[in-house]
């Protein structure tokens, strides 16, 4: 077990190294000048001459390059030109915000998805299967930005249910005490269930907006392994062998209908970790999605730079940790390694 | 979950032993399809006595699987029994609500099934697997479960059964799979056993071990056993009584020492000459009245095969020397995997697929390849057909060195026309989109060198030459049936008027009766083209009826090699005894 | 089947050929699943929009009038009007093309380099195989959307550039359909059969291979339009690629946007409901498609 994740873990290597290479090169293959790209759209010919020579944009590519990593190994992404602030800075200050949002999404559409596709699956033709199936189409058609704009409409502005969409607190309320940057857990830590209220009537909409965008790719695929391992050889062994209906669909037929689920959780990441920007724009959210957002407005690159390695960085690992529990799961690929 | 007291049967195990155990009357089992429904199995009636053996025979399609799985109750979604009963030691079962059902299964009748590494949860070590079944049917305390599964592992012979509790299905091979899933199927000790094509797809040793043990286990315990297969010789060697079903009907039931002797419906007939046996020839295959007429094959084509024979000196048209193919041991991930390994691998990186074998096929010969799965023998085809290229050794054809020719530059070559192939999967082996005249005329375009409106003609000629009505040549695959895709794939072959053509177990994929014609079209083809076959095959019966010298193969290397008639009678080796003993021996 | 017993070549009791199986196949498939119907019929008024939109339009899709702005949909502004008064239905429709050529055109390109590059991977193996694979591993290392977003910024703020990050970000997706088929095939008999009956590496894959995998590569088209109609459209929305006051529907829903606070939904609602449309009806096809071609493998 060990032995595999220790495997998995050097077999990412070669992904970090080119998500290093593609940022690095995102920002020199530009066309034009990189040094009136990242001295911005105000800057004189002064002015992008020493940004040229502080990043050593003169220099060879390969010396860019080396002086790129170099500034990564040593937490340095260069700093934000509207702001001033270190880019570093600014996204770990905002990370939080972004990763609770995304994991509450998740939760949200898991705990929905995956019964409704097992269901789906055990009762086929019923109607639970054509919800499962119209919800599936219609869930990976929805606009994510439009979706989010749909609820604030109908739970804002109609029935006044849900608090203006305009970030993670409302004005009145303050931010618990930083523990995890996570509002929903620090504030069940400090004891602060107003300000849990809070934030979670906050969090509701934006959750559901992302929710709503991932739970169709788990509901489809949860339905279609299902049906897939239902139909195979080993589940009509288990039923001639008289096991009852409990133990042949949890024991024998979920487990290994989840292993294409958690497969597919890699691609649902990918959509999530892309939605979440938008979804943090309509929201007004304060988190790194909205900070490129921002900065891609004034052509301000650092930012975005460190938010697509950041986020690259963030789903590498996502992904590791997704191969890890298959491993756990399959012992197929636990004992072979 | 600790069930401590057995559940109450709902059936009396000591009913009076006259009554017949399972009692079959006029089941019609139907299935709703999108073209309405469709009668799978009609007015079946089977009676099986307790301790009794009985195995019902017939071809893909016949009804055979859904009988079995309509006793069990277990037919899919769309399937169910139309008409009929299917009594069970006084039970109606067509009747009995689902939870009795599932008390019964396992319990009082099991199953086991083809293909047994798919019939195990890969994911749940077989143990494991074991106890759901025991812990279901309360046959024992939870804490005493698991040295329960272990000596149930340890009846089917599973060597170190304390070990392979904890393995997965993956760690163990297909006979032992096999095994797990016959503990599985006996660990509660039922009263029935049905056996769907329990040994297909396994070597011919390992049927005859685990047909071996099933019988023993079954006899010991006095069970009744329905072994569903579609070889009669198997079932006649094994069985007490027979039942042949023919398109969703039993034609005929009869006793096993009986079938082979006195068959008496037209069907069984047929299927019994069928059937490859010792001691018969490839005519006596064919239905009666088939045999002895003269055969309308061939007269077409230029017959050169007398020519060929007298051409020079007779130098063998292949020679094979000492030739080897190494495989890497392991995939891409390997010099990884190595950083992590605990000790320095032991075993060799290279995996020797064959081992230096040599061999000679002289012209107009016909050479039996015969080995179990894993031999090298698909290799050493590959190797002389120039698909792969060797690691070591020679291939000479007709005096050329053509091993020396890199597999890749061979397809242009003139060379290429005259070794072609039959392929072991008609299906497979045909390109979806292309019709049955385009399949044939493909070689015919790439090296034939003919001109594009004669294609046509000569392809006539050749499905003439095949068998194969011209009505079909303008249908793709998937509009034409196994026996007529196999004649495809021989008019392809035979093309280009090859030399030498390998057959790749041209009939595995092939019900017996089709098998049977296929074997005498190719014995007719050879005859009037003269050309050299290279039979590659697992079935000794079968090579044994078309070749002139058979070679067995065993690991990559070559254990024995001579006269058909030497090798069959007296073998010299011991593995091709172990073989020759293997095959079912149905009492003739 | 009935096999013929006789090795004399007689007509059999066989099927008759069925010419026509694929129509009546697809007939079958629309008949079974009416949706599929409905899906192509969307996609016939989707197609026509973009043809012909611009000429049949009530309104100057760009002309702003300040006596009308955001006006509620009424009669003479069917889908209402924007805080300039420009008529939202004109918008929604010409739009179309937009989004639709966005759409057309990078899946083709995808589908040029990724169904090649995969292709190729898949049957030529080595080399071949571990280049394309750290390309498409390396794109997939991001999040789609994310390198979408990155690729745009840095290539500069323009429709072809759009597109290029629409096709990248699919490359890989492409490139691992194809891949695979060709993979399954490589050993297949019929790919055999053709060496031996003398044909080269590139005939094969052109002439055997390819005409095998394309009813799948259709079904992943399908999908993907769908996929980067969204892309381009959320590109879009947070201010990327298409710029005002060209209409495209993201960047009318995201000028929508702020009004569905005070209120005024139809800014926002038509161009999305355009957008949501447009999507559901490629997906819908694509699922229909699938169960043309792979009957199968429906879900």
């Amino acid at each position: 077990m060990l032995r595999m994740i220790a495997k998995r873990m050097v077999l990412i290597i070669p992904n970090l190294i080119g998500v290093v290479i593609v940022t690095f090169l995102l920002t020199r293959a530009l066309p034009g000048d990189p040094a009136a790209y990242f001295a911005g759209p105000a800057a004189d010919k002064q002015a992008i001459e020493q940004i040229r020579v502080k990043l050593g944009l003169d220099k060879p590519l390969i010396v860019q390059f080396g002086r790129y990593v170099n500034d990564l190994v040593h937490g340095d992404l260069g700093n934000s030109l509207s702001t001033g602030q270190p880019v570093v800075t600014e996204i770990k200050n905002r990370l939080p915000a972004s990763a609770e949002l995304t994991l509450f999404g998740l939760i949200l559409s898991m705990v929905i998805a995956v019964p409704l596709g097992i269901l789906a699956a055990v009762k086929q033709g019923s109607w639970i299967d054509h919800t499962c199936r119209v919800v599936a189409t219609a869930g990976v058609s929805l606009p994510v930005f439009f979706t989010g704009l749909l609820l604030v409409y109908v739970f804002y502005f109609e029935l006044g249910w849900s608090p203006a969409p305009l970030g993670r607190l409302d004005a009145f309320a303050t931010a618990p005490a930083q523990i995890t940057g996570f509002y929903l857990i620090d504030s069940v830590l400090t004891g602060k269930l107003e300000t849990f209220r809070a934030s979670l009537s906050q969090l509701l909409l934006p959750g559901f907006t992302l929710g709503i965008f991932s739970l169709a790719p788990i509901a489809r695929m949860t339905r279609a392994s299902m049906l897939a391992v239902l139909a195979s050889e080993f589940v009509r062994t288990a039923r001639a062998s008289g096991l009852d209906n409990r133990t042949v669909i949890i024991t024998y037929a979920f487990r290994n209908a989840m292993l294409p689920v958690i497969t597919t959780l890699g691609m649902v990441f990918s959509f999530l970790l892309g939605a979440n920007v938008l979804v943090e724009k309509v929201f007004a959210w304060p988190g790194i999605g909205s900070y490129a957002v921002e900065a891609l407005i004034t052509s301000d690159f650092a930012p975005v730079q460190g938010f697509v390695l950041t986020m690259a960085v963030l789903y590498v690992v996502l992904n590791l940790i997704i191969d890890i529990l298959y491993g756990v799961i399959d012992p197929r690929v636990r004992l072979d390694g | 979950m600790a069930k401590k007291a057995q559940k109450p049967s709902k059936l009396d195990r000591n009913r009076p032993t006259s009554m017949p155990l399972l009692d079959v009357r006029d089941l019609t089992v139907e299935f709703a399809t999108r073209r309405g429904t469709v009668t799978a199995v009609k007015n079946i009636n089977l009676t099986l006595a307790k301790g009794e053996t009985l195995g019902i025979v017939g071809e893909s399609g016949s009804g055979k699987s859904v009988t079995s799985y309509a006793v069990m109750r277990i037919l899919d979604r769309a399937g169910s029994i139309a008409e009929g009963s299917v009594v069970f030691s006084g039970l109606d079962l067509r009747t009995a609500p689902e939870s009795d059902m599932r008390d019964l299964r396992g319990r009082e009748m099991s199953m086991i099934f083809q293909s047994p590494r798919l019939a195990l949860n890969p994911i749940r070590k077989v143990g494991h697997q074991i106890e759901d079944v025991l812990l279901q049917h309360a046959q024992v305390d939870s804490d005493a479960v698991s040295e329960r599964a272990i000596e149930v592992l340890e009846q089917v012979r599973i060597a170190r059964p304390r070990e392979r509790y904890h393995a997965y299905p993956f760690e163990l091979s297909g006979g032992m799979c096999q095994r797990v899933v016959i503990a599985l199927a006996l660990a509660c000790r039922p009263q029935l056993l049905i056996a769907d094509e329990p040994t297909t797809g396994l070597d011919v040793t390992t049927q005859k071990a685990v047909m071996d043990l099933v019988v023993e286990l079954t006899r010991e315990r006095g069970m009744s056993t329905i072994l569903i297969t579609h070889d009669l010789g198997l079932a006649a060697a094994y069985c007490d009584r027979v039942v042949v079903m023919e398109k969703g009907h039993i034609v005929e039931t009869a006793q096993s020492s009986a079938i082979f002797k006195k068959p008496e419906h037209a069907y069984t007939r047929k299927l019994m000459r069928a059937t490859p046996r010792p001691g018969v020839t490839l005519r006596d295959l064919l239905p009666e009245g088939e045999s002895a007429r003269p055969k309308a094959v061939a007269k077409t084509a230029e017959a050169k095969a007398p020519a060929k024979k007298v051409k020079g000196v007779e130098t063998p048209l292949l020679v094979i020397e000492k030739l080897v193919k190494e495989y890497p041991r392991q995939g891409g991930a390997a010099s990884l995997a190595k950083i992590f390994a605990p000790k320095p691998a032991v075993q060799p990186d290279m995996f020797r697929a064959v081992d230096g074998i040599s061999f000679t096929i002289a012209r107009g010969e016909s050479v039996g390849l015969v080995g179990e799965s894993g031999c090298g023998k698909s290799t050493t085809s590959m190797m002389v057909m120039r698909l792969i290229d060797k690691s070591d050794g020679l291939i000479m054809f007709d005096g050329e060195d053509i091993g020396a020719i890199p597999a890749r530059s061979f397809a242009r070559l003139p060379l290429r026309k005259r070794i072609q192939m039959v392929f072991q999967d008609p299906t497979d082996s045909l390109n979806p989109r292309f019709t049955a005249a385009r399949a044939i005329a493909d070689p015919l375009l790439q090296l034939g060198g003919i001109p594009r409106d004669e294609v046509r003609g000569r392809c006539e000629a050749l499905a003439t030459q095949v068998g194969l009505p011209l009505n079909l040549l303008d249908r793709f695959p998937h509009q034409m049936s196994g026996g007529q895709k196999a004649r495809v794939g021989i008019a392809r072959a035979i093309a280009l008027n090859p030399d030498l053509i390998i057959l790749d177990e041209p009939t595995a994929a092939l019900d017996v009766s089709v098998q049977a014609v296929v074997l005498n079209l190719l014995q007719d083809l050879k005859d009037s083209l003269g050309m050299s076959y290279l039979f590659v095959s697992h079935d000794l019966n079968v090579v044994s009826m078309l070749c002139d010298r058979v070679i067995v193969m065993q690991t990559g290397k070559i254990v024995e090699q001579g006269p058909t008639e030497q090798v069959m009678v007296a073998p010299q080796a011991s593995y091709t005894r172990d073989l020759l003993a293997a095959i079912p021996h149905p009492p003739l | 089947m009935n096999e013929n017993i006789s090795t004399t070549p007689v007509a059999a009791a066989a099927p008759k050929p069925e010419n026509n199986s694929i129509f009546r196949h697809a007939r079958y498939v629309v008949a079974e699943n009416p949706v599929t119907g409905l899906a192509f019929g969307l996609f016939i008024l989707i197609a026509l929009c973009a043809l012909i939109g611009p000429y049949i339009v009530p309104h100057d899709p760009l002309a702003s009038d300040t006596t009308a702005t955001l006006h509620a949909p009424s009669l003479k502004h069917w889908f209402g009007t924007d805080q300039l008064g420009r008529d939202i239905f004109s918008r929604v429709v010409v739009a179309t093309r937009l989004d639709f050529i966005i759409a057309i055109a990078s899946v083709a390109l995808v589908f040029a380099l990724g169904g090649f590059a995969g292709i190729a991977s898949g049957f030529f193996g080595g080399w071949t195989d571990r280049i394309v694979g750290r390309i498409s591993d390396t794109i997939m290392a991001f999040p789609l959307f994310v390198l979408a977003m990155g690729i745009v910024a840095a290539l500069g703020n323009t429709v072809t550039n759009i597109v290029i990050a629409t096709a990248v970000v699919n490359f890989p997706l492409y490139v691992r359909v194809a891949r695979a088929e060709a993979n399954i095939r490589r050993e297949a008999g019929f790919v055999q059969a053709a060496r031996l009956s003398g044909n080269g590496d590139m005939r094969i894959l052109l002439a055997h291979i390819l005409p095998n995998i394309m009813p799948i590569m259709m079904v992943q088209i399908s999908l993907t339009m769908g996929y980067a109609i969204l892309n381009a459209a959320g590109l879009s929305f947070i201010g990327l690629g298409v710029r005002p006051p060209t209409p495209e529907w993201g960047i009318m829903v995201a000028e929508g946007a702020a009004n569905i606070i005070s209120g005024e939904w139809w800014i926002a609602l038509f161009p999305g409901a355009a957008l949501m449309i447009a999507v559901f009806c490629f997906n819908l096809l694509g699922d229909g498609l699938r169960d043309l071609v792979d009957p199968q493998r429906r879900t």
